[in-house]
C-alpha cells in the first residue's frame, strides 16, 4: 500500500471539509473493497476520510411504509435487524449473503452502493425497491442512481447518508455466488410494490451494472408466479462473457434466478 | 505517524505506526504477536481473523487507525495461561489442523460463530460461517467437527460460569 493520512471524521460536514483539503482523498467506509484495492496499489489515495464512526450514519428505521439504512450501517447489522426483517424480509436475507462474515461486519450499504460493483448485492434491491439515496447534498431515486460500471449519480466528494426503501408488498432475492468470492455471478431480486407493479433488477449479469428487466416485469405483473419467467426469453446481448460463464449461460441464470426469487417472495 | 490506541488481549498499548499501516501488521510487526497469519493479499482467507470489539473481522482488512480504542482480541488472547480455550481444546482433540497456518484465524472465526449461534449449530451452519476461512490443507472435515464439539463445551462452560 502507498503512504495515505487516514482522518476519522466525527460528523458528515467535518468528512466533507477534510475530503475538500485532500488532493486526492477517498472515503472509507466499512473498507472492505478500498482497501484491498489500496493493498493491490490499484489506488493510492492521498486522504482517507473514515465515515464508519460518524453516529448520525448508522442505524436501521423502520417508519410507517419505508425502510431507512444508514450509510454506514454494517450488512451483519443489517441482515439481524429486527425492523429489517419485519419490514422488508429480502433485503436482511440479501444482507445476509454478501462477502462472508467477517465482511458483513465491516462493510457498509453506503460503501456497496458508492462502489457500485457490477456483481454487487445491494444495487439489486435498491433498483428493485425503487430506493431513494440520500446524500449530504439531495435525494437521487435509484433509476436516476446507477450509471454503468462502478458509475454511480454521486458527485466528487458527495456523501450517502441513508437509503430509504418502500416497503413493498411481496419481495425475493435470489443469488447463484461465485464459488469463491461470494459475489453475485447472477442475483435477482424481485418486487411488487403495494400500488401493484412489478419491478425486477439483475446484478452481475450486465456489462452495464446492474439492469431492470422489462419483459420479466411484464410478466410478473400478469402472472406473480415462479412458472410465469418459463416463456420469457432474454437475449445474451450486453451480458457478461467470461471464465466463470458465458453470456447465454447468464442469460439463463437471470431466468432461473428470477423464479427463486418469486418462489421465496411468495 | 499516528499514535493508535488499543487495548489487545486485556491489556493498554500505544504504537506509533504509519497511516497506511494494517491492524495485522500492528500486531505481527509491534506487537509481535505472530499468532496472526497473514496468508493472502487479497483480503479472502480469513488465516488473519482477531476479534474487534467483539466481532471477529480480517485484521488485514482493518487500517490500524480505524481500530484505535477498540479492543481486539488475537489467537494470543483466548487461553487463560495453561488452559486453552475449549476451541483450541477441541481442534486439538478433533486434529482439526494439519499444517496449522489458517488455525488462528480459523479458531477466531469459530469463536464468533459460537457465540452468535449459541447451542444451535448444525454441520451445515457451521460450513457456511467459515466460508471467509480457507484451509489450503482442504482440513475442512475435522475443523468442522472440532466447532460442533467446542459449541458443546462452550455451552457447558457458559452453563457453569
Amino acid at each position: 500500500m502507498y503512504q495515505t493520512t487516514y482522518h476519522r471524521a466525527s460528523s458528515v460536514d467535518e468528512a466533507a471539509s477534510l475530503f475538500g483539503k485532500g488532493s486526492e482523498a477517498k472515503y472509507l467506509s466499512g473498507g472492505q473493497t478500498l482497501l484491498p484495492v489500496m493493498k493491490q496499489r490499484l489506488a493510492s489515495p492521498s486522504d482517507v476520510i473514515d465515515l464508519a464512526k460518524i453516529k448520525e450514519l448508522i442505524g436501521v428505521e423502520a417508519a410507517g411504509d419505508t425502510l431507512t439504512i444508514k450509510a454506514a450501517t454494517p450488512h451483519y447489522d443489517v441482515a439481524t435487524s429486527a425492523a429489517a426483517k419485519q419490514a422488508i424480509p429480502a433485503l436482511a436475507y440479501l444482507a445476509s449473503l454478501i462477502g462472508d462474515p467477517a465482511v458483513r461486519y465491516r462493510g457498509t450499504i453506503g460503501g456497496s452502493l458508492a462502489n457500485n460493483d457490477p456483481a454487487a448485492d445491494y444495487p439489486a434491491a435498491t433498483l428493485a425497491l425503487g430506493a431513494t439515496i440520500k446524500t449530504n447534498k439531495r435525494t437521487i431515486g435509484a433509476d436516476d442512481y446507477f450509471k454503468g460500471l462502478f458509475t454511480t449519480a454521486l458527485e466528487d466528494g458527495e456523501i450517502i447518508t441513508a437509503v430509504s426503501f418502500p416497503v413493498p408488498a411481496k419481495a425475493g432475492y435470489a443469488k447463484f455466488p461465485h464459488p469463491a468470492s461470494r459475489f453475485a455471478l447472477t442475483g435477482v431480486f424481485v418486487a411488487k410494490t403495494k400500488s401493484g407493479d412489478v419491478r425486477v433488477a439483475v446484478t452481475g449479469a450486465s456489462q452495464s451494472g446492474v439492469m431492470r428487466v422489462a419483459a420479466l416485469e411484464n410478466a410478473l405483473k400478469a402472472n406473480w408466479s415462479a412458472s410465469a419467467v418459463d416463456s420469457v426469453s432474454i437475449p445474451s446481448s450486453g451480458l457478461l462473457s467470461d471464465l466463470h460463464g458465458s453470456s447465454d449461460y447468464r442469460a439463463n441464470l437471470i431466468k432461473v434466478m428470477a423464479g427463486r426469487a418469486v418462489t421465496a417472495a411468495g | 505517524m499516528s499514535t493508535v490506541k488499543l487495548t489487545v488481549n486485556g491489556k493498554a498499548v500505544s504504537v506509533d505506526v504509519e497511516d497506511r499501516t494494517l491492524l495485522s501488521n500492528l500486531l505481527r510487526d509491534n506487537l509481535n504477536l505472530t499468532g496472526t497469519h497473514v496468508g493472502c493479499d487479497t483480503s479472502q482467507c480469513g488465516a488473519c481473523v482477531v476479534h474487534i470489539d467483539g466481532r471477529a473481522v480480517k485484521s488485514c482488512t482493518v487500517l490500524a487507525g480505524q481500530a484505535n480504542g477498540s479492543s481486539i482480541t488475537t489467537i494470543e488472547g483466548l487461553a487463560k495461561g495453561d488452559e486453552l480455550h475449549p476451541m483450541q481444546a477441541a481442534f486439538r482433540d478433533n486434529h482439526g489442523l494439519q499444517c496449522g497456518f489458517c488455525t488462528p484465524g480459523m479458531i477466531m472465526s469459530a469463536v464468533d460463530i459460537v457465540h452468535r449461534y449459541g447451542g444451535q449449530l448444525d454441520e451445515a451452519t457451521v460450513r457456511h460461517e467459515l466460508e471467509g476461512n480457507i484451509c489450503r490443507c482442504t482440513g475442512y472435515h475435522n475443523i468442522v467437527k472440532a466447532v460442533l464439539d467446542a459449541a458443546g463445551r462452550m455451552k457447558v462452560s457458559q452453563a457453569a460460569e
